[in-house]
């Protein structure tokens, strides 16, 4: 332990502002470059399996009314 | 036949090293960075000339250090792209990129909190501050022109050109204190005499080195995990995936 008390340890013999600012600085970056990467990967996942479902009801519809062209293009706007 | 089923096997197995990987290089970068981080702050020694300033080594030297070992890694990528044609190594390019830029980006952070206490200035036109910021550059020109084409091959050839002549740069910035004569000190770790830094000094530092390379290697497998998906959206395995994902989710 290099230090008397936990001020001493935040002073950081005079340098404190310069220390913290650099940790600081550096742990937010590299929080949000985490947090960023997982949400984009989130954002996709979603945007992917959304895309799946509409395919689905597409398909389910057109099934339903095989004789009806229209009736896919209207589910495929609600 | 197998023009198409080389590829897509591939990409398939890049994704299933990655999750591989993943959760190994998360354990290794938490346990490695906050040990580091603690003992550089609170119980390695403070500095005979510097005091507890210098204590901003045990985040500036490792940024600085990974932010041209991960350039490299993101030329070879390019390199690999280039020579073989090979999607995934385009892919692994980009995914890399935006870390290394952020890793250039802490090491002129911290370097400038440190100079202004040591030197008096934030900032100055010095042969290893430059090129470091150069290299910050090549980063944001190799993400910018992979944006800029739809057509992700081309993109991928592209910035695979740049990132591949900005390696130039790297030796640069590594020698820079030795061919000109700069402001920044020489190197302490990376030469082949023994290191000038007392032991209990280097192997906080040596942690964080390690802590940090691991945190860019598990950034690296998220972000290629994305983008693999990105590009194979309409492949049956992400679908199933995909699927498979959600009813977990549910599940929870």
């Amino acid at each position: 332990m290099q230090f008397e008390s936990f001020s001493d340890f935040l002073a950081m013999g005079g340098y404190g502002l310069y220390v913290w600012l650099s940790f600081g600085v550096a742990g937010i970056s590299l929080a949000l470059l985490a947090g960023i990467s997982r949400w984009e990967r989130k954002r996709l996942v979603q945007a992917i399996g959304q895309e799946q479902h509409r395919r689905a009801r597409i398909q389910a519809a057109r099934q339903h009314q095989p004789k009806a062209a229209q009736p896919a293009r209207n589910e495929e706007l609600s | 036949m197998w023009k198409w089923l080389h590829p897509y096997a591939k990409t398939e197995r890049a994704y299933g090293l990655c999750s591989t990987l993943l959760p190994w290089f998360t354990v290794v970068a938490v346990s490695a960075l906050l040990t580091g981080t603690i003992w550089g702050l609170v119980f390695a020694p403070a500095d005979y000339q510097q005091g507890d300033s210098f204590r901003i080594i045990y985040i500036h030297v490792p940024a600085a250090m990974l932010s041209m070992s991960t350039y490299v890694a993101m030329a070879v990528a390019a390199l690999v792209g280039i020579v073989w044609q090979w999607r995934t190594a385009y892919m692994t390019m980009i995914a890399m990129a935006p870390v290394g830029a952020v890793m250039t980006f802490i090491a002129l952070f911290t370097g400038a909190a440190w100079g202004k206490p040591m030197w008096g200035a934030w900032w100055v036109w010095d042969a290893r501050l430059t090129s470091e910021l150069i290299l910050l550059f090549l980063y944001i020109g190799v993400i910018a022109l992979y944006g800029a084409f739809d057509d992700k091959q081309q993109a991928g050839k592209a910035a695979g050109v740049m990132a591949l002549v900005g390696v130039i740069n790297v030796p640069i910035i590594h020698f820079s204190v030795e061919w000109w004569n700069t402001l920044h000190q020489g190197a302490t770790i990376t030469k082949f005499d023994k290191p000038s830094i007392a032991p209990e000094m280097l192997w906080p530092l040596l942690l964080n080195i390690l802590g940090l390379a691991a945190f860019i290697g598990a950034l690296t497998c998220v972000r290629l995990k994305t983008e693999i998906l990105r590009r194979e959206s309409q492949r049956p395995w992400v679908l199933k995936l995909v699927a498979g994902d959600k009813e977990s989710d549910n599940a929870v």
